[in-house]
């Protein structure tokens, strides 16, 4: 199958006007030794039944089907009202390009306009941008942004950051002279803030931290911001499960000053790791180095309100190598589902939404720690995520679990080794009480043999 | 006229819901939101009714225009067809209900999408290895960047500078300088291609690499593509091609047989996955040999046809996001190279390149063609013929619009001042692309007769020319509840 | 249209000397390029300027310029004024939309700048 809408016919005639007589000759400009004097070697070609029997075959190898799955880790599984994707597939929201001319482009920039409205009220910030890549590289921004600010190089991340996430902020910062240490966690699974006051010098740029941690908990962000501010340096909120956001009080109000995170949550199916959407806000007061597209306000020629890309200055087509960040496209079909996956729940719904988490998850917890060999690792108050410790190797309850079809949680011991035997469960609002009910019995069948 | 769909925070109302949550069958534990920071409420958050959501979004919809409406010549970025059944297969429950940290047992299709999806891609490009893990062109550009300069750091200097030609797009320099490297720009002659001697005099052992992007921005193809690696490989620097002009190469030539150490392509452009209003899209970046041991983590093995991810990498530049890419848009691309084959794959160049010749000989002489030389995939026009009315780029765009029309892209290159580049795409046919430059002339007919029209276009779309001063001076970036 | 007893350089900046001190805006050929300006970064009060590098950066809806300083010296004022109403670089680029005054450190940096005559002559160069 091909997408071409010329006939021979149509060919011909444009070949006669251009005035050749093959559309070899167009490509005379190649020269001749680098010219590729054979066809690809690729599958040939596939009617579209073929295809999508081809491509079915190829889903079908993915044995998640009939799985009871407690993974999070920064991708979570959530009810996606049906109106979200019925609207987010229409052809005007899937098929243009980014919002360049705005007078044929109102519908997209709208909606971003909404979405960063709908991301500062859950943040509790000012301002926030259309969208970066994902959560671990809206971290990685965060960190340049507070960089530029500051003109520091110190950076403090909590090792309660996603371990991905913490990966990603090396990867951005190698070249660039910045240094990087991490800060501890104690017994309630929260980072130590005692540390932190020590760690923290003038020299420090921003402390990143991440609320709820990887560990499920809800960090005390006005400690760590009063610990920050006090050395000149900037708090940074990453929020990986943003549903958290419908009952946590806002970053913003407990002094954060850039909150940026992952909102798969919202709407983006799991989709084995993207595309996701990250997110970024921050005060008002930071705007000239916030990075990404914003969204604004005006009107037209006849007064009509409207609205456009703007403060574009900051980008790279503008700026050029001194721009505040190089990111062009970014995740505007997923912004677009997270908008109508927020208005959908509204106000209401997602406060019901991430109620419904904490008290699943806290149900869940609290049963497996009745359970005899097995127990919750933290004290400390987590939202639908927690860390167990068993009296035996992960490896080998996991094995087990899945053969009664439950994926169980994530492992733990590879980026905390001081974790061992440590697993992380997610429980969400798509889990009844009779599944939570099921890995209960289940585990404690594995821990009775 | 149409009325404006107001802002959903304008029409939110209290107490009505779209969405309600089935009942709690755990205990409610109320007593937990005392032991965290917890919120009443969501201040001004939107509450409304399903039918509302609804049309809301539908109205808002009709005023975008879009590919599948009509013609989109946007230079550079590649409007062609985004084919419906990529969009069927990629939302295959198998593909979308996938968690990223399943057992490995658990994701082999994943994993044999992604693979497949590398080898493919290195058979087009002629590169020996690919990482899918970049979520757009400029990322793609700045893991290219960064692998060049674990290289060179590995071989005991960074190196300090980068060369781009001054036709190039912005992130490239943008990219650059997020990996510790000075931009120097190289200019073009007046074939618009590299002037070689230029490049050479600023050639010397701190130059860590070339950035060029062929065909470049004019749709020129750089024809001493391979003299110039050679030059530049001579120095011991790199030679990185931008792929986003990918679209007219397909099966004609190969960025790795041209001398390209490192490449960048993006997906939503050459392999057709839609571009959503502004993503998401993915950005591969393919290399040779002797930068794989750098490429991001994890890579995927393949061995006795069991997947698995390879994460003992002491020398890879470590991870650019999170998990493994923009999956769902792999297998998109995935799904559009096994529909075309080896045959349809070059006809999509041929085809691309065939469109764009065709307009820019109908066009020729009616708008003003800075630089003569033959290109491939698209035509740089110029408004200097219409400026002597008072009429600018982007006047001619604005009209374009009254036309259902969507404008060409004027932002860059820089070289060309007033620019209208123009990238038809194979998909479309002789009477969209007809019907466009009927339009072209039509609009240069009335720059002549009647500017004014022109001045104050568009003068049938949703809303008029916005004032992007008034944006800027005075940021309205939000919603607030005071405003009226 | 362009005061006499200013001085000119090549980046379009103006420089109006008072003995020791000088202010420093950017000339109306240079405001007319940008277009609607939207933005003005100023330099902090005390920065040490060097001759010939860039002290602040003019934003409009779609470009960014820089400021070059027209001699070495320190910033003893900025026109707070743009930072809520940057059209007044537009509007009066040599009286209202000054940019810097300063404390001149080198006199000997003047013989570089143009006089008026020598600036409009360069600027008829300029044109294609």
């Amino acid at each position: 199958m091909n997408y071409i809408s010329l006939s021979d016919k149509d060919k011909k005639e444009m070949l006669d006007e251009i005035g050749i007589s093959t559309v070899d000759e167009l490509f005379t400009s190649v020269p001749k030794n680098i010219k590729l004097k054979r066809l690809l070697d690729v599958p040939a070609a596939l009617s579209e039944p073929e295809l999508v029997d081809k491509l079915r075959e190829i889903a079908e190898k993915n044995k998640n089907a009939g799985l009871l799955s407690f993974l999070g880790a920064g991708a979570y599984q959530h009810y996606i009202p049906a109106v979200v994707d019925y609207l987010s597939s229409r052809g005007e929201f899937v098929s243009p390009y980014t919002p360049y001319q705005p007078e044929v482009s109102q519908g997209t920039l709208q909606v971003i306009f909404e979405f960063q409205t709908l991301i500062c009220q859950l943040t509790g910030m000012d301002i926030a941008n259309a969208s970066l890549y994902d959560g671990a590289s809206g971290a990685a921004e965060a960190v340049l942004m507070a960089n530029r600010l500051t003109r520091k190089e110190k950076i403090l991340v909590a090792s309660t950051l996603h371990p991905q996430y913490r990966q990603v902020i090396k990867t951005y910062t190698r070249n660039l002279g910045l240094s990087i240490e991490e800060i501890d966690f104690v017994n309630s699974g929260k980072i130590d803030t005692e540390q932190l006051a020590k760690k923290i010098d003038e020299e420090t740029a921003a402390v990143v931290c991440q609320s709820p941690n990887f560990f499920g908990i809800v960090e005390d962000i006005q400690t760590i911001s009063n610990i920050a501010h006090k050395k000149n340096a900037l708090s940074v909120c990453v929020v990986s499960e943003p549903i958290s956001l419908g009952i946590l009080e806002p970053p913003g109000k407990l002094g954060a000053d850039i909150v940026t995170g992952e909102a798969q949550a919202f709407g983006m199916p799991l989709s084995f790791g993207g595309p996701y959407l990250g997110f970024m806000a921050c005060s008002k007061k930071y705007l000239r180095q916030f990075p990404g597209r914003i969204a604004g306000q005006t009107k037209d020629v006849d007064g009509k309100q409207g609205y456009v890309l703007t403060l574009s200055t900051r980008e790279q087509h503008i700026r050029r190598e001194r721009a505040t960040s190089n990111i062009c496209t970014n995740q505007a079909l997923c912004l677009l589902r997270a908008t109508m996956f927020l208005e959908t729940l509204g106000k209401c719904g997602l406060r019901d939404m991430a109620t419904h988490n904490l008290y699943k998850a806290d149900y869940a917890r609290q049963k497996i720690s009745e359970v005899k060999g097995v127990e919750a690792r933290f004290s400390g108050t987590s939202f639908n995520e927690f860390v167990l410790s068993f009296n035996r190797p992960w490896v080998e309850i996991e094995s087990s679990l899945r053969e009664k079809l439950i994926i169980g949680g994530y492992d733990l011991q590879k980026d905390y080794p001081g974790l061992k035997n440590c697993a992380l469960f997610c429980v969400t609002e798509m889990h009844k009480k009779e599944d939570i009910d099921k890995l209960v019995e289940i585990l404690d069948e594995i821990l009775r043999q | 006229m149409m009325i404006r769909e107001p802002l959903i925070f304008d029409i939110s109302g209290t107490e009505k819901k779209a969405f309600s949550m089935p009942e709690l069958d755990v205990p409610e534990r109320k007593d937990l939101l005392k032991d965290i920071p917890s919120r009443e409420e969501i201040e001004d958050f939107p509450q409304i009714s399903e039918i509302e959501i609804v049309r809301h979004f539908t109205r808002l919809s009709k005023t975008n225009y879009c590919i599948d409406e009509g013609f989109y010549p946007l230079g550079s970025c590649t409007m062609k067809y985004n084919p419906k059944v990529n969009e069927k297969v990629a939302a295959l429950d198998g593909f979308t209900s996938s968690h990223p940290y399943a057992a490995l047992d658990v994701n082999q299709g994943n994993l044999e999408v992604l693979k497949t999806t590398e080898k493919l891609l290195q058979e087009i490009t002629g590169m020996d290895a690919f990482t899918l893990q970049p979520s757009a062109g400029a990322q793609g550009e700045s893991v290219g960047m960064m692998l060049i300069r674990a290289c060179l750091e590995d071989r005991g200097d960074p190196r300090k500078i980068v060369l781009i030609p001054d036709s190039a797009h912005g992130t490239n320099p943008s990219s650059a300088h997020i990996c510790g490297y000075q931009v120097q720009e190289v200019k073009s002659n007046e074939s618009g291609t590299i002037d070689v001697d230029d490049l050479v005099k600023m050639l010397s052992e701190e130059v860590a690499a070339v950035m060029i992007t062929n065909p470049n921005t004019l749709g020129v193809f750089e024809n001493d593509i391979k003299r110039i690696a050679d030059i530049v490989h001579a120095k011991g620097g790199f030679v990185y091609m931008d792929g986003a002009n990918m679209n007219a190469l397909l099966g004609i030539c190969r960025p790795g047989d041209m001398g390209a150490d490192v490449i960048h392509l993006n997906l939503h452009k050459t392999f057709s996955t839609p571009h959503g209003g502004g993503g998401p899209g993915s950005g591969p970046v393919g290399v040779k040999k002797k930068l794989e041991p750098y490429l991001p983590v994890p890579l995927i093995e393949q061995n006795e046809g069991i997947y698995s991810f390879n994460y003992e990498r002491p020398k890879s530049i470590g991870r650019v996001r999170a998990f493994y890419g923009n999956f769902l848009v792999v297998v998109k691309a995935l799904a559009y190279i096994l529909s075309l084959g080896a045959e349809g794959l070059k006809e999509v160049s041929e085809i691309a390149v065939l469109n764009a010749n065709y307009i820019r000989k109908k066009l020729e002489g009616i708008y003003h063609l800075k630089y003569s030389t033959p290109a491939l995939h698209e035509c740089v026009f110029s408004d200097k013929f219409q400026k002597k009315y008072g009429v600018q780029n982007l006047d001619i765009a604005k009209r374009l619009i009254d036309l259902n029309i969507h404008p060409p892209t004027m932002s860059f290159p820089l070289i060309v001042h007033g620019a209208l580049m123009i990238e038809p795409t194979e998909t479309e046919s002789k009477r969209d692309l007809d019907m466009f430059i009927n339009a072209m002339q039509q609009i240069a007919e009335e720059a002549r007769e009647d500017p004014k029209i022109l001045k104050s276009a568009p003068h049938k779309s949703y809303v008029r020319r916005l004032d992007e001063t008034y944006a800027a001076r005075n940021p309205i970036l939000r919603w607030q509840p005071t405003q009226e | 249209m362009y005061p006499e007893d200013y001085y000119y350089t090549k980046d379009h900046e103006w420089i109006k000397i008072e003995g020791n001190k000088a202010t420093v805006g950017v000339t109306d050929f240079a405001q007319k390029q940008m277009g609607d300006v939207v933005y003005v970064e100023l330099p902090e009060i005390g920065t040490k300027l060097k001759f010939h590098k860039s002290f602040g950066v003019i934003e409009s809806v779609k470009a960014v310029s820089d400021v070059y300083a027209p001699v070495s010296g320190e910033v003893t004022e900025v026109n707070e004024d743009l930072n809520d109403a940057p059209e007044i670089l537009n509007e009066d680029p040599h009286k209202k939309g000054w940019v810097i005054k300063l404390n001149i450190e080198d006199k000997a940096e003047l013989e570089e700048l143009m006089s008026l005559s020598d600036y409009e002559k360069f600027l008829e160069g300029l044109e294609d």
